[in-house]
């Protein structure tokens, strides 16, 4: 794995979400050398967390396993997963990458039996489920994972149960030498599609999020609704566990806020539209309530969006909601002042959900590349960025169907380069 | 743009919100509110207020001119800040507060016998006689605002207060005479004069 056949024709593509996926096979399925460097070790990005897509409220499994398949099917594509890059020098036709490789002390021998899982005992938060369960320290990332292979965590070694691991594996998987490796490699033209990460919710001092167990974000609550998730797809409240048929959404938690986010997130007004759904789905007697600023279902959102509205036992609130205080019973409790009638209020809920906003992964001032970065820190295109392009959140904050154009665009404009490059060889 | 497409839009845009604008202190900040509510939903007085900062914002917009500039809202900020910090526009809400009250007051525009209008002005004149604060003649005239006898009352119920300033050397009965100020009063008096008359030549006239 760590031997990497690579020229100043190849493209190299930083970030195996849906949107560097998508740019890797669409550049290789030309017949381009692409080089795909991901930094957890499976591929799939923050879309293999999310239980159901909008609009079609279908689940992003789906396009991900054909995605995983044309991956697999394409000769011109090297994947290298658990890795990161650290530095990036040259120009546009002669770049050289320089990657670290994080050890995952499993090989490609793993059949993903899951015998080493069942060896060792002690217990992690689990990133997947951002936190919401735990896993072992030998652990498969989650059902899905391309490659499939079970990883383990650094923190077993050196303690008994990496020993474990080892000698419950029939495969000869598992390496506890494994060390972290870097490695350089030549490429033409650069993908950067490194994605997003969620605003910490806890920044948003009033609305006591690191302070009120029923106060979570959106992208839990997508973990919560999966049936593979923490809760099994139940909607709880964490405080109790109880059933949480009161559900409150919170638009703009971080984003449109000089205060934290500059910009608009784009997709979240969407996603607590989605979830409104899981909720109302889950329970016959659900009440929805969402507090927003104004509704950014754009264009043929809006039919998704009037068919929210349309249900009963769904709010919407012009407001957003000033803070949050402890009402009976670990209720959280909404207070603020609405816009269609200037009203105070008080609400209590079962739960709050934050739509918390994406904020680019790569912060602005570890950037290994030199690219124009704009003031909310997405790539912006420009002249100085020579064969970098950028391709889904890590330009914008996009839906799934956005950050894909996006990144078609950007494996066309990567193509040019090293094709130029390749007329120039001759 | 045409100049007369700019002389059109300078016409019929809605007049009050430029008053605002030209004469209020910050004023060509309302504008940018975008109605979330969350200065209204922060303010720790909101609830006595007739018209939180959210609400007035959209009134100027509106054009209730009248609404406004006698409404008793403005007068109930306490400068906390807590509006301005949590705007995710940083709006400066409690200058524009301000800025409206003394445009209000400028107007004769005051609700009668506003408190804090009251108080505001017994704390200028005090202030301009010496270019300082007597604290003791401000709390006299403070609590005889309505009159000889609420005033003793009220000058019986804080008469501890004043003794523990008393003490602490905060207050001395010697200021009832006179009391302490800056060396050149007349100067700061005419400097203060000067600068309303720059402002009043700034100020445009609408009505
Ligand atoms: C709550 C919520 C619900 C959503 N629901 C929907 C929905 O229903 N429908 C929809 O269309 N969109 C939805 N979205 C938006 C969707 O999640 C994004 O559009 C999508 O994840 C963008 O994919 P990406 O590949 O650009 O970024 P990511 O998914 O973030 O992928 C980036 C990848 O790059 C990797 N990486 C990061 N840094 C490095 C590095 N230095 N080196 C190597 N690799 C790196 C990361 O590990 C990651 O795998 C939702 C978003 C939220 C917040
Ligand atoms: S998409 Fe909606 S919730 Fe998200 S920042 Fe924009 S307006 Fe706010
Ligand atoms: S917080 Fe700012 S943007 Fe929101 S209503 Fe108040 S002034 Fe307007």
């Amino acid at each position: 794995m760590t031997e990497v056949v690579a020229t100043n024709q190849t493209i190299l593509v930083v970030g195996g979400g849906i949107s560097g996926m998508t740019a890797a096979l669409e550049a290789a399925e030309t017949g381009a050398q692409v080089v795909l460097v991901e930094k957890r070790p499976y591929l799939g990005g923050r879309v293999s967390q999310l239980y159901k897509y909008f609009p079609k409220l279908c689940h992003p499994t789906c396009g991900l396993e054909i995605n995983q398949r044309r991956a697999k099917m394409n000769p011109n594509l090297t994947i290298i997963t658990g890795a990161e890059v650290s530095k990036v020098e040259g120009e546009a036709g002669n770049y050289t990458a320089t990657v670290k490789i994080t050890p995952t002390y499993v090989n490609d021998n793993c059949t993903a039996c899951g015998e080493c899982a069942k060896a060792v005992e002690a217990e992690f938060d689990d990133e997947y489920n951002y936190g919401l369960s735990k896993r072992k320290g030998a652990y498969l990332p989650h059902v899905m994972a391309h490659p499939m292979k079970y990883v383990l965590d650094p923190g077993i070694i050196g303690t008994d149960d990496a020993q474990k691991a080892k000698d419950a594996c029939k495969y000869d998987a598992i390496d506890l030498d494994d060390t972290e490796k870097e490695i350089q490699f030549p490429a033409g033209a650069i993908i950067w599609a490194t994605g997003w990460k969620p605003y910490d919710a806890a920044k948003i001092q009033p609305y006591g999020y690191d302070r009120y167990e029923n106060v979570i974000t959106n992208v839990e609550f997508e973990r919560m609704a999966d049936p593979k998730g923490p809760t099994g797809g139940k909607i709880v409240r964490p405080s109790d566990g109880k059933e949480a048929k009161n559900v409150a959404f919170i638009q703009c938690a971080g984003s449109r806020d000089r205060n934290h986010l500059y910009h608009c997130s784009r997709i979240c007004c969407m996603a607590s539209l989605k979830q409104t759904h899981y909720v109302v789905d889950a329970y016959e007697d659900a009440q929805v309530s969402i507090y927003y600023i104004d509704i950014r279902a754009i264009d043929r959102f809006e039919d998704f969006y009037a068919e929210v509205q349309a249900m009963e036992n769904v709010k919407f609130i012009k407001s957003k909601v000033a803070s949050i205080t402890r009402g009976e019973n670990d209720n959280p409790c909404l207070n603020g002042v609405d816009t269609e009638g200037y009203h105070r209020y008080a609400n209590e809920h079962d739960l709050v959900v934050l739509a918390t906003g994406m904020e680019p992964s790569v912060s602005i001032d570890s950037f290994p590349v030199d690219v124009e970065i704009n003031r909310e820190g997405f790539i912006e295109p420009a002249e100085k960025n020579g064969g970098v392009f950028a391709a889904g959140c890590a330009s914008d904050a996009l839906d799934v169907n956005r950050a894909v154009q996006s990144a078609t665009g950007a494996a066309l404009k990567a193509i040019q380069v090293v094709n130029r490059v390749a007329r120039a060889e001759g | 743009m045409s100049e007369l497409n700019k002389a059109m839009i300078e016409q019929y845009r809605n007049s009050f919100l430029s008053e605002v604008e030209a004469n209020v202190e910050e004023g060509e900040w309302v504008k940018m509110c975008m109605q979330c509510g969350v200065c209204s939903g922060s303010c720790p007085l909101g609830k006595h207020w007739a018209h939180p900062p959210q609400e007035i914002f959209m009134m100027i917009r509106a054009g209730k001119r009248d609404e406004v500039l006698t409404s008793d809202s403005m007068w109930m900020c306490t400068s906390c800040y807590n509006c301005i910090v949590r705007c995710p526009r940083e709006l400066p809400i409690t200058h524009i507060m301000h800025g409206l009250a003394t445009y209000a007051r400028k107007l004769g525009l005051v609700p009668q016998n506003q408190p804090t209008a009251k108080f505001a002005e017994i704390f200028w004149n005090n202030m301009m006689k010496k270019g300082r604060v007597n604290e003791l003649k401000l709390g006299l005239s403070l609590y005889f605002k309505d009159g000889f006898g609420p005033g003793i009352k009220e000058a019986l119920r804080n008469k501890d207060l004043g003794m523990k300033m008393m003490k602490a050397k905060r207050m001395a009965a010697s200021e009832f005479f006179g009391g302490h100020g800056v060396k050149d009063v007349s100067g700061l008096q005419k400097m203060i004069k000067k600068a309303q008359e720059l402002e009043d030549a700034r100020m445009k006239k609408f009505d």
